[in-house]
């Protein structure tokens, strides 16, 4: 019903009126409008006190705390790969942060605007460890399940086909839960998507010790937010918080010093911070917006560390993810 | 005055006036309709002009593209590399699949259920009763997630598969013989047991899976022999008609046509010396490769579809025959008829009057639910054009359009053909 709902609301968006300002509309209502996934931990699950926590999360925390400077104004919408693009086309939300994969068609021909990559993924595998499999190769023959409207539902009849391999067939399943289900209660030999989702999904069987993540990765799955097309204000918003998020981080400003960095002779840090010019107005925001932010959520490292570093149950590395004079490719465009 | 009007010509035109109620609904209509006219042109309009302006493709080019994702159950060939346009193909007959298959069982079902709530039998009065308050009084979303979970979970995996067939009952019977002491028995039963081979159809939580036919050359006779059977059976139906109208002899219509229908092609098949050979599935790395597989999707929201419809079904076959006067079974016993005869001869073709309606209402409402099959990822229409295609093109307005014009031909299809039906069954007053 709620899938009906929704693209009901999308038909009748399409058919509506123009909409006003993303960013006025935000501050009229008082809250961001956020879509995120049903529960992945490390992305975007509710933790005990039934708050939503996790990078993806953060994410739309720190865009809330550059608005509000209150980083719990923001009203999370849990959506399937499926129902996401349909809401965020609609105007149900203002911003999608749900590990989505960056790719022409959605950035093109669906009306979207990719704010950048907040997290350099990859599909994988997840198999049980009793089929002493050693590779993706070996996967001839296999039945697949994967949730229905992402890219990895696309990939992996590309990969089986570029490899010479036939599966027995892929189940698609509308929800990442149903999904899990199905793998979990033997339905299939493997459970493929983003490594990262693996990883957090491996953590919710019963026993992830049986379950093991197949050492190759088969596709490059660029996840980041995104929004409409049609807003450049709200795009330009939503896109320098990502990139200050990760200026903060090569500048060492973190949520516990940015009271002092505030003070710092630095010219980086000044035009970054607001003690020098006004580049937040830039975007309708006041010139002290990146501090609002890291007060907040932290900056890009803390927020990875936070929620799926070496230290939390995910534990995984940086990688790609670190800083681009780190050995990663993550990169902010600088403020100035 | 009103006279002087009526005989004078010049007045007797009409005149434009509010007081003239046929002038006055007339110009009503030609206002809504021009209404109607531009609130459907403007929405076009609009949905153009916002759909241009977020940059998004609109038109129905997309059918052509390259749809890319794989489905489960295909009823014809279809791989990643055909187009949208063929997926929808194979999501509409995955649909239709489903909805006819559920809509027979669930009629033998409800037909079965309703007539035994009627039984004067308490045991089976009660059975029957408590099967259509459980079956209809729960959502069926739950009673499809109910018969997929619950019967995955209790099936085996593919290399703990449960074989079918005559060897493990033989096999079974004989080890049982020679364990209490009848080895003489057992033994020879074991053995024929053995040379059964192994069993052919297999039972796992990836489905089920049967022997596929292949049939080789000579394959045309029997397929000839088969059509004769049925055109011959059709002509000794209309005979044995005929001849029971004029003498009121009766002919045994359906043994003969089972008979003329098993045997004739039997007979084409040993003259071309039985052209058809088996492709039996086997095990081999992870799955069963070949052979004709059923998977437990498909199994699990017919199960559901048809036994929560069976529940309203029963209900309405129930009150159908309550309808029937009591006076009729009455007649019919006095005549000599026995139970069976009286119910199937009088009761039954009266009681249609009643009942065809209403399960036409409930076929339509069956067809409609299958679209819940999405929940267990099974790849019917709705899952896979409105679900994954519209997803991957974000052509919505297209692709809800086609959906619903598709959702709507089949019901009104389903109810033309029930309406025929209807008109066939009704009273025919003389």
């Amino acid at each position: 019903m709620k899938r009906i709902l929704l693209a009901a609301a999308g038909l009748l968006s399409l058919v509506g009126v123009a909409h006003a300002s993303t960013l006025d509309e935000v501050k009229a209502r008082g809250a961001l409008n956020c879509g995120v996934s049903q529960g992945l931990p490390g992305f975007s699950s509710p933790n005990d006190k039934n708050e939503w926590t996790g990078f993806d999360v953060d994410f739309c925390r720190a865009v809330a705390a550059a608005i509000f400077n209150d980083p719990t104004k923001v009203k999370f919408t849990p959506l399937s790969a499926k129902d996401r693009f349909t809401a965020l086309t609609s105007g149900a939300i203002d911003l999608l942060s749900r590990n989505t994969t960056w790719t022409m068609s959605r950035d093109t021909t669906l009306g979207f605007n990719f704010a950048g990559v907040t997290y350099y993924d990859g599909q994988g595998f997840l198999v049980r460890k009793s089929l002493g499999l050693k590779g993706s190769k070996e996967l001839e023959g296999a039945s697949i399940c994967v949730q229905t409207g992402t890219s990895n539902e696309l990939n992996v009849g590309d990969y089986f086909r570029a490899n010479n391999m036939k599966y027995r067939e892929v189940i698609a399943f509308a929800t990442l839960d149903e999904t899990v289900k199905a793998y979990e209660s033997g339905r299939c030999d493997v459970f493929t998507s983003d490594k990262s989702q693996l990883a957090a999904v491996r953590l919710k069987l019963t026993n992830p010790a049986d379950h093991v993540l197949l050492p190759e990765t088969i596709s490059k799955e660029p996840l980041g937010p995104l929004v409409r097309h049609g807003d450049d204000q709200w795009f330009d918003l939503v896109k320098w918080t990502y990139f200050a998020l990760l200026d903060a981080e090569e500048l060492g400003v973190t949520s516990k010093n940015v009271g002092e960095m505030v003070n710092s002779a630095n010219p980086e840090v000044k035009r970054l911070l607001g003690t020098d010019g006004k580049y937040g107005e830039g975007i309708g925001l006041t010139a002290d917006w990146v501090v609002r932010i890291v007060k907040a959520t932290g900056n890009y490292g803390e927020i990875y560390d936070r929620n799926v570093g070496p230290s939390t149950p995910l534990g995984i590395e940086r990688g790609l993810n670190n800083l681009w004079n780190h050995g990663g490719i993550q990169y902010g465009m600088p403020v100035r | 005055m009103s006279d002087a009007r009526l005989s004078d010509p010049a007045l007797g035109r009409r005149r434009w006036s509010w007081t003239d109620p046929k002038l006055r609904s007339s110009v009503i209509q030609i206002v809504l309709g021009l209404v109607l006219v531009w609130l459907v042109w403007s929405f076009y309009a609009n949905a153009q002009g916002n759909l241009s302006r977020l940059g998004i493709a609109s038109g129905f080019g997309f059918l052509e593209d390259r749809a890319g994702f794989a489905i489960s159950q295909t009823l014809i060939p279809y791989n990643e590399n055909m187009s949208y346009g063929r997926a929808f193909l194979v999501g509409l007959l995955n649909t239709l699949l489903v909805a006819f298959l559920g809509v027979i069982l669930a009629t033998i079902l409800g037909f079965l259920v309703g007539v035994a709530r009627l039984s004067k039998n308490v045991v089976i009065k009660a059975l029957a009763s408590a099967y259509v308050e459980v079956t209809r009084n729960l959502p069926p979303l739950f009673q499809i997630l109910f018969w997929y979970l619950a019967v995955l979970a209790a099936l085996p995996t593919p290399r703990q598969s449960w074989g079918v067939g005559l060897q493990p009952l033989f096999g079974a019977l004989g080890s049982g013989l020679s364990a209490i002491g009848l080895g003489f028995l057992g033994a020879p039963l074991s053995a024929f047991a053995a040379d059964l081979g192994a069993p052919a159809v297999f039972i796992n939580n990836r489905g089920l899976m049967m022997p596929k036919p292949i049939f080789g050359e000579g394959s045309g006779l029997i397929l000839a022999a088969l059509v004769l059977a049925l055109v011959v059976s059709f002509l000794i139906a209309r005979w044995a008609r005929k001849r029971r109208e004029a003498t009121g002899a009766q002919f045994p219509v359906f043994w003969s046509s089972l008979g003329l229908i098993i045997v004739l092609p039997l007979i084409a098949a040993a003259l071309v010396g039985f052209p058809v050979h088996m492709d039996v599935p086997h095990l081999r790395g992870f799955n069963f490769q070949g052979g004709l597989s059923v998977i437990p999707e498909f199994v699990a929201l017919l199960l559901a579809l048809s036994t929560y419809t069976a529940g309203f079904i029963a209900e309405i076959v129930r009150s159908g025959i309550l309808a029937v006067s009591k006076g009729q079974s009455e007649a019919a016993h006095s005549l000599g008829l026995r139970t069976g005869p009286t119910l199937r001869l009088v009761i039954i073709p009266q009681a249609m009057r009643v009942i065809v309606p209403p399960l036409t209402s409930q076929y339509l409402n069956l067809t409609k639910n299958s679209s819940l099959g999405v929940a267990v990822g099974y790849p019917d229409l709705f899952a896979i054009f409105a679900g994954t295609t519209l997803n991957q093109t974000g052509q919505a307005i297209e692709i809800i359009a086609m959906t619903m014009a598709v959702y709507l031909a089949i019901s009104i299809v389903t109810s033309l053909i029930m309406g025929w039906y209807n008109k066939r069954v009704a009273l025919v007053e003389r």
